[in-house]
């Protein structure tokens, strides 16, 4: 039995978990359309491989990881490509970007699927390829392509792996229901991404609100065999436990340091979720194609959690739950926390759509006018990164780069404790977004600035050169010419001719 | 003479003075000599913090000879390439008074980028030459192009155009440009505007 | 004796601070006191410039003017002392740091001015100071000045990104911080 430590700060928002119905899991209905947005991840957009009006399978791979820090895109079931284009993606700003649109012959054909019975055949690369293929990123919320975090480095050996099932935002179940209907795919899972990267230890941690998927998950620990170490921790609910940092403290007593990743601490931490994707990619052959969604809030007759391909749009997904468009307030995708709000309900589900909440006026009121900071402190006894949320929101109003570093903006993780617990509303969270924006935009400017002095450095450089090859060569036709004309004047050729034709005359002359 | 000069106490007054200050000078002038500095390393600093744009608007030849008049005293709100924030940058590097920018030298515009619209181009490598970073490509009667990412926005390259074919457009901007806003306003602001 | 040099050197930086107490010196603590970089180089140029003034006067006071019976120049040869020893300083920090050069400006050469210095100089004279205290005085007001300072531009540099009311802004909420600051100082008397 590991030691639970506790982490400073952190709020206990209201639960609301009850609402979604935790622990059953309703398939949702194939939708007329599927929406696949090209970068459902960290990093850069897949390129298309098909074209439209092609037909595809379950399971083909229609866009292409590009680079490293990437991740492939599949089809959920088969059907028609009927265009790539730019269509409203889930993203804070509503904007659009370019999507794959698949019609579904409601066939759901699939590919032919290769797993493996026994993983530890192969090696940790060929496993790691695999889940690249499977396009698999972090289904916590974050979407860091899984194949990336798990590559063999150069750091410190990893000696635990932590599945986090904390799942501490309020209103979000999916993780808990996967937890009670599918535990053995979750250790298998484990045991598979253990193997990867040799941990020696397994630490499941789930939150003391969610006992049925604490028990679940112990039964399917005793049920199982391994040669690692495994045991599943249960610690006192809090928000925000379930963030990567906050929950290697708790379960370790160790922080990360700032700048740093837990791998430089020998730990890995991976969703269940993923952990449920990366068992289907490696045992059945199975790419990322449907996740478990929480629909909830009190403005939808049938909230629960839904098994939904990926790519389909919200809007489907709200009539089937029952959306009640008078009774709702505004959409979030997300929770209530670290979501944001949806505009065009068109947009599609993708790998970190967690939850999609529909609440009501009640439920989540407008929130009130913000007013002046009162400087109470609350929100530094709040941050669970023990950073100082109060100088941070002065030194972002200032636009005070220089401090704002010293304050360490970017070991922010936006949790919104600080926001929630301050008592003149204000949007703090939103002052450190915008902080951080325009930090890496004079950062990104910098680098574009360097660049260019180089290029003009560079050119001065050029310009010179050529002008003094041009002023050598002048110098040197100077001094050829110079040369010639000195030879001249010993001998000048027309005076030689004239006097060579003189010679001839005279002596014509005399021999005439 | 200094006897004389020593029994009046005017004249002793008058030379521990002069004599203070002539011990004071050597010591002065010796220092003056030990400690003399070269170059404009401020000037470097100044430089660093502009954008490197070569572009002109400000009235110097380019962002290093701005660089130095500025470590010379010259205002430091004539960049508009570089907008409010180098304006505010300079004024707290050098410890002033951050201006707004100056309207006769131009106005803060959106990033931009230079295209040459190839159907008119003529080859004639004037623009090649103006450009301050080399950022086009061609030769003599082959046809020129603009490296969209190495383009300062300067537009240097638009005037020397014998057959302007040269336009300048905004920088894309799209979903991985993106940025928060930030909420600035609040209640008790409002309530006095 | 030990006891004597740290009641006098408390005596100077706290009970009878130069700033808040006297109120000397109060023009570069105004005028430098935005940014905590340069005020932190303000005080080191005055310590500087503080210890060697204390010390050059005496020196003066005590070898040139009392044995010749010029008493009676001691201020203006005081302040010829400290303008060379300001012009030395002004060198010294162009030479290592431009940059605080440039940021110092005018307020560099206008130590000169600072009553402080003068102060010093004088009241060293009216108490009749030996060597060691003069120079304990001297530098006790220079770190009595710098710890003022530095206080002050912490506070100053982060009421400019506060809310501050209008008519309040800049060198007002300024003033009125120091006049807190200063009764705040003054709790330090009956110290010593």
């Amino acid at each position: 039995m590991i030691e639970v430590h506790t982490i400073k700060g952190g709020i206990h928002p209201p639960e609301e978990k009850a609402l979604s119905n935790p622990g059953h899991v309703i398939d949702c209905p194939m939708p007329p359309k599927l929406i696949l947005p090209l970068n459902q991840h960290i990093g850069a957009a897949a390129e298309p491989i098909v074209a439209v009006g092609q037909y595809v399978l379950g399971g083909e791979c229609l866009a292409t990881a590009t680079g490293l820090v990437s991740a492939n895109v599949h089809a959920p079931t088969s059907g028609v490509i009927a265009s790539i284009d730019d269509h409203p993606v889930p993203h804070a700003s509503g904007l659009s970007n370019c999507c794959i649109e698949l019609i579904p012959d409601g066939e759901d054909k699939w590919l032919a699927l290769n797993g493996t019975d026994d993983f530890r055949q192969a090696t940790p690369a060929d496993l790691v390829t695999a889940i690249r293929c499977a396009g698999i990123s972090g289904m916590g919320g974050a979407g860091f392509p899984t194949a990336v975090k798990l590559m063999a480095s150069d750091r410190t050996p990893i000696d635990t792996l932590i599945i986090n099932g904390t799942e501490c935002e309020p209103y979000i179940t999916a993780d808990d229901t996967l937890m009670q209907v599918n535990p053995a795919g979750i250790i298998e899972g484990a045991e598979i991404l253990a193997f990867i990267v040799g941990a020696e230890r397994i630490l499941f941690a789930v939150e003391d609100n969610k006992p049925e998927a604490a028990a679940a998950l112990t039964q399917a620990v005793v049920d199982t065999a391994s040669s690692v170490a495994r045991e599943v921790v249960t610690f006192p609910t809090k928000y925000p436990s379930g963030g990567e940092k906050q929950l290697i403290e708790i379960l370790t007593g160790q922080q990360v340091p700032s700048g740093k990743l837990p791998a430089d601490l020998g730990i890995v931490c991976q969703n269940t979720g993923t952990a449920v994707a990366v068992r289907d990619a490696v045992v059945v052959g199975r790419p990322l194609t449907h996740r478990i969604v929480t629909l909830t809030g009190r403005a939808l007759n049938k909230p629960a959690n839904y098994r939904v391909p990926l790519g389909t749009p919200i809007e489907f997904l709200l009539s089937i739950a029952g959306y009640q468009a008078e009774q709702s307030s505004r959409l979030v995708h997300g929770g209530p926390m670290m979501g944001f709000a949806i505009d065009d309900p068109r947009i599609p589900v993708v790998k970190t759509t967690n939850c999609v909440l529909a609440p009501t006026e009640q439920e989540f009121p407008s929130a009130p006018s913000a007013q002046a900071c009162i400087r109470c402190g609350h929100c530094a006894e709040a941050c669970p990164a023990s950073l100082l949320p109060q100088q941070l929101y002065w030194y972002a109003r200032a636009r005070d780069q220089e401090q704002l570093e010293r304050h360490n903006l970017f070991d922010c993780i936006e949790c919104g404790a600080c926001a929630w617990v301050c008592p003149s509303h204000i949007p703090l969270v939103q002052y450190y977004r915008a902080a951080k924006g325009f930090i890496q935009d004079s950062r990104e400017e910098k680098i574009r600035s360097e660049r260019s002095q180089a290029r003009f450095e560079a050119r001065q450089a050029r310009v010179e050169r050529e002008a003094q090859a041009r002023e050598a060569k002048r110098a040197a036709r100077k001094a050829a010419a110079q040369a010639k004309t000195t030879q001249d004047t010993e001998e000048d050729p027309i005076q030689a001719a004239v006097a060579r034709a003189k010679a001839r005359k005279s002596e014509q002359e005399v021999t005439e | 003479m200094i006897d004389t000069l020593m029994q009046n106490p005017t004249g002793i007054a008058l030379l521990a003075l002069l004599g203070l200050g002539a011990v004071f000078g050597a010591l002065l002038g010796f220092a003056a000599v030990r400690f003399r500095t070269e170059g404009n390393p401020i000037a470097d600093q100044v430089n660093q913090l502009l954008p490197q744009t070569q572009c002109g608007q400000c009235g110097f030849p380019g962002c290093r000879p701005y660089a130095e008049a500025i470590a010379n005293g010259e205002a430091i709100n004539k960049c508009p390439p570089g907008g409010q924030e180098t304006i505010e940058a300079l004024a707290s590097l050098l410890d002033v008074e951050p201006e707004p920018l100056d309207a006769e030298h131009g106005e803060e515009k959106a990033p931009r980028v230079a295209l040459i619209r190839e159907a008119e181009c003529i080859g004639c490598t004037k623009c090649i030459q103006a450009c301050p970073v080399d950022a086009i490509l061609g030769a003599a009667k082959v046809m020129h192009t603009v490296i969209a990412d190495e383009c300062t926005g300067c537009d240097l390259c638009v005037d020397p155009c014998p057959v302007d074919c040269i336009d300048m457009i905004e920088r894309k901007t799209g979903i991985q440009h993106w940025r928060w806003q930030s909420p600035d306003v609040i209640a008790s602001d409002r309530v006095a505007a | 004796m030990l006891a004597d040099y740290a009641l006098l050197l408390i005596g100077a930086v706290l009970v009878n601070n130069f700033v808040l107490v006297q109120f000397l010196g109060l023009c570069p603590f105004m005028g430098v006191s935005n940014k905590l970089e340069s005020a932190m180089g303000m005080a080191a140029a005055t310590t500087f410039v503080l210890t060697l003034a204390s010390v050059s006067s005496y020196l003066t006071y005590n070898y040139l003017l009392v044995p010749l019976d010029l008493t009676y120049l001691r201020t203006i040869s005081f302040i010829l002392v400290i303008a060379v020893v300001v012009q030395f300083t002004e060198m010294v920090v162009r030479k290592s740091s431009p940059l605080l050069h440039k940021v110092l400006g005018v307020y560099l050469p206008l130590i000169t001015t600072n009553c402080a210095v003068l102060g010093v100089a004088l009241l060293n004279i009216n108490k009749s100071h030996s060597f060691t205290q003069s120079l304990l005085y001297g530098f006790g007001a220079a770190v009595g000045f710098s710890l003022v300072l530095i206080l002050f531009a912490a506070m100053r540099e982060r009421l400019a990104v506060a809310d501050v009311p209008e008519p309040f802004q800049g060198a007002a909420i300024g003033m009125v911080t120091a006049g807190l600051a200063s009764l705040a100082f003054m709790g330090f008397a009956g110290l010593v």
